[in-house]
């Protein structure tokens, strides 16, 4: 037996056997074609063409069910690649003028095409190459006519173990159901895979470094989503004991949906807000059938992915009013785009240079500032959708009063130029400031008179407190957020805001964390917003505490000198 | 034979969308056309070959086009350039 350790991806158990899904690797071998068949060994590469044309078709039909327009574009481009001269006649040239096989002419001119790719400096261009490799890896398999197991065929039910998982390869998942679980060698937390899985309630372990080569098909392997563990080869004693584990967790999940539309209040009678993270307007359905309390951050990132030009406003407008019309009675902060100067570059706005540290670079609300033409488009059609009456305004990576007052004069300008436009704005949204650079922390009581609410982003508060990037191997030991200095920075802004009057909510990790909840709420902290699948599971942890227990341990938590204390503390007392 | 300077003026100049367009303008005339960027020469008909050229705004690029329906085919090159690939 023998246990590999990850980052729990999404939750629950899995039981069963692997199934590895190894990178095609073709070997191409150069043979010599006889003179009298070389039109043959054209034709045989025009058939694969055909083939790969069929496949691609079949591909975007299904591509443009299952994920949208925006995915079914990117086909559009590979059956550019297809039509290519460079394959749709250099490759059958050089078939004849040097009497070979398809596969190498095709080899040869991709690697060329590749070889170009290469030189070039613009990051985005490089990029491009992986479309074409993808388009390449189609053309050969139809060649050397070697069927893929496509995971749709899949007999058993299985966990897939993979280096890396393409959007492709979640689509046949999403179409079968015999997948119980993922492993995989690449990925975080906020990865393609972890949030696929999410969505699809599947277990998953990711950034496990080499798990894919030292698994073999059939091998029966255990996905701990939990601890972020995968045991291969497990006794029966351990398989028995996740038996139990998985029923409990299946008991329990049965149990949380009847705490659907109970308030979040403690044992003793302390109610806070118990609200949603959203990441996409698309999502907006089923915060309605968890039946949430509203909304404490809603990411508008996800408009600006994926894409060459900033998103209107009217593009904006209707995502928002979707959300904010299908929760009409409970609050809605959008938090104004969190985006990096690499995305920005995408996004056309050029003079961007390399950042040699973007955690501590041109993000959130210094890239808008930079560029108010932005940060003007999204606060106008935040204002414009705000119909409701239910929408707040919320400001990332904020550090010092100067950029909260130019953002609070760039939204009266704003508000002002949709008066004169005849658009009567209903009400002022009420703004508020994401805490997560330490010396917002710090300087609260100044900024405090400018706004309504502050929410702690604890995942970017953390990294920054202790100087860890978290996606560091070497450092990420150190990501701690149990660390004193987190928890007595927490305590400050908590007791800084109530001292106004103005209440504090918790985004990030932590927020729905079974062990941290009791002390983010012992400490006083008024809103917890969550992912919406951990919603019920972090009612219940709300549900199952004790405030005036919790307030006590808090307090003694924040004079402890070291994490080991305070989790050796927090396990003892979270059951 | 024709050959025509032309200035790259869309924002975002020639990524994949727009080399896309090119090498579709370019297939539908029997020419052969060619563009040029500093010292590289590419298919106009290969969208891989344009998006090495990797041209960005403000760059020049020139067109080289051969063949009976060569006037038609610059001609409808330089328009797709000065619709700046119907971007905005």
């Amino acid at each position: 037996m023998l246990i590999k350790k990850g980052i729990p991806a999404s939750l629950g158990i899995a039981i069963g056997k692997a199934h590895i899904l190894k990178e095609e690797n073709i070997l191409i071998e150069q043979r010599d074609i006889p003179k009298d068949k070389l039109k043959a060994e054209v034709k045989r590469f025009k058939d694969a063409l055909d083939k790969t044309r069929l496949d691609l078709d079949a591909i975007r039909v299904k591509v443009l069910n299952v994920l949208g327009k925006n995915h079914a574009k990117l086909i559009d481009a590979h059956h550019l690649i297809l039509e290519d001269p460079l394959i749709t006649k250099e490759v059958p040239k050089l078939i004849v003028s040097r009497c070979v096989n398809a596969e190498f002419a095709f080899s040869e001119i991709l690697d060329k095409a590749a070889e170009d790719f290469e030189k070039i400096d613009d990051e985005f261009f490089h990029e491009r190459k992986h479309d074409i490799f993808d388009v390449g890896k189609k053309i050969l398999s139809n060649l050397v006519n070697r069927e893929k197991v496509m995971l749709k065929d899949l007999k058993e039910p299985v966990i897939i173990v993979a280096h890396n998982l393409y959007p492709s390869d979640t689509l046949h998942i999403r179409e079968t159901n015999k997948v119980l679980g993922f492993c995989m060698d690449l990925g975080s937390k906020s990865s393609h895979t972890a949030i696929f899985a999410q969505s699809m309630g599947i277990p998953a372990v990711v950034g496990l470094s080499d798990i894919s080569r030292q698994l073999n098909s059939g091998d029966t392997i255990i996905v701990d989503g939990e601890q972020g563990m995968v045991i291969i080869a497990p006794t029966p004693e351990i398989i028995e004991k996740y038996k139990v584990r998985k029923t409990e967790l299946h008991k329990q999940e049965h149990f949380f949906h009847r705490l659907k539309g109970l308030p979040a209040t403690t044992r003793d009678g302390h109610k806070i807000s118990l609200l949603c993270n959203l990441d996409s307007s698309a999502d907006a359905q089923e915060l309605v059938d968890m039946k949430s309390e509203g909304v404490g951050l809603f990411r508008t990132e996800f408009l600006y992915m994926n894409r060459e030009a900033v998103p209107t406003e009217e593009e904006q407008v209707r995502a928002y009013s979707a959300v904010a019309k299908a929760i009409p009675h409970v609050p809605l902060t959008i938090r104004t785009a969190d985006i990096g100067g690499d995305r920005a570059t995408q996004l056309g706005i050029k003079g961007l240079k390399d950042e040699r540290n973007p955690f501590m670079g041109f993000r959130g609300i210094r890239l808008f500032i930079k560029y108010p033409d932005m940060l003007k488009t999204q606060l106008k059609a935040i204002y414009k959708s705000n119909t409701e009456g239910n929408i707040k305004i919320m400001i990332p990576m904020l550090s010092s009063l100067d950029e909260l007052a130019t953002v609070k004069k760039v939204a009266q300008d704003v508000r002002t130029e949709l008066a004169e436009e005849g658009y009567a704005v209903r009400g002022v949204p009420e703004i508020g400031v994401m805490i997560e650079i330490p010396a917002a922390a710090i300087i609260l009581d100044s900024l405090l008179g400018e706004i309504d609410f502050v929410s702690i982003g604890t995942n970017d508060l953390v990294q920054y407190i202790l100087a860890v990037d978290r996606i560091n191997q070497y450092v990420s030991e150190l990501y701690e957020p149990f660390h004193p200095a987190v928890l007595r920075i927490i305590n400050l802004v908590v007791q800084t805001a109530h001292k106004k009057g103005k209440p504090v909510s918790v985004c990030g990790e932590m927020a729905s964390d079974p062990f941290a909840i009791p002390v983010l709420v012992g400490l006083g902290v008024d809103m917890l917003s969550v992912p919406i699948k951990m919603y019920l599971r972090s009612k219940y942890a709300v549900r199952s505490m004790n405030f005036e227990k919790f307030s006590g341990i808090s307090q003694h938590l924040l004079g402890l000198s070291t994490s080991a204390e305070i989790r050796k503390i927090i396990e003892e007392e979270v059951k | 034979m024709i050959k025509k300077q032309i200035r790259i003026i869309n924002e975002l100049g020639i990524h994949a969308r727009p080399a896309g367009m090119i090498a579709n303008t370019a297939s539908r005339f029997s020419c052969d056309v060619k563009i040029i960027k500093d010292k590289m020469e590419v298919n106009a008909k290969s969208i891989m070959g344009i998006m090495t050229l990797a041209a960005g705004n403000g760059s020049s690029i020139t067109v080289l086009a051969s063949g009976s329906d060569e006037v038609q085919a610059v001609q409808a090159l330089e328009d797709l350039f000065a619709r700046k690939f119907d971007e905005e």
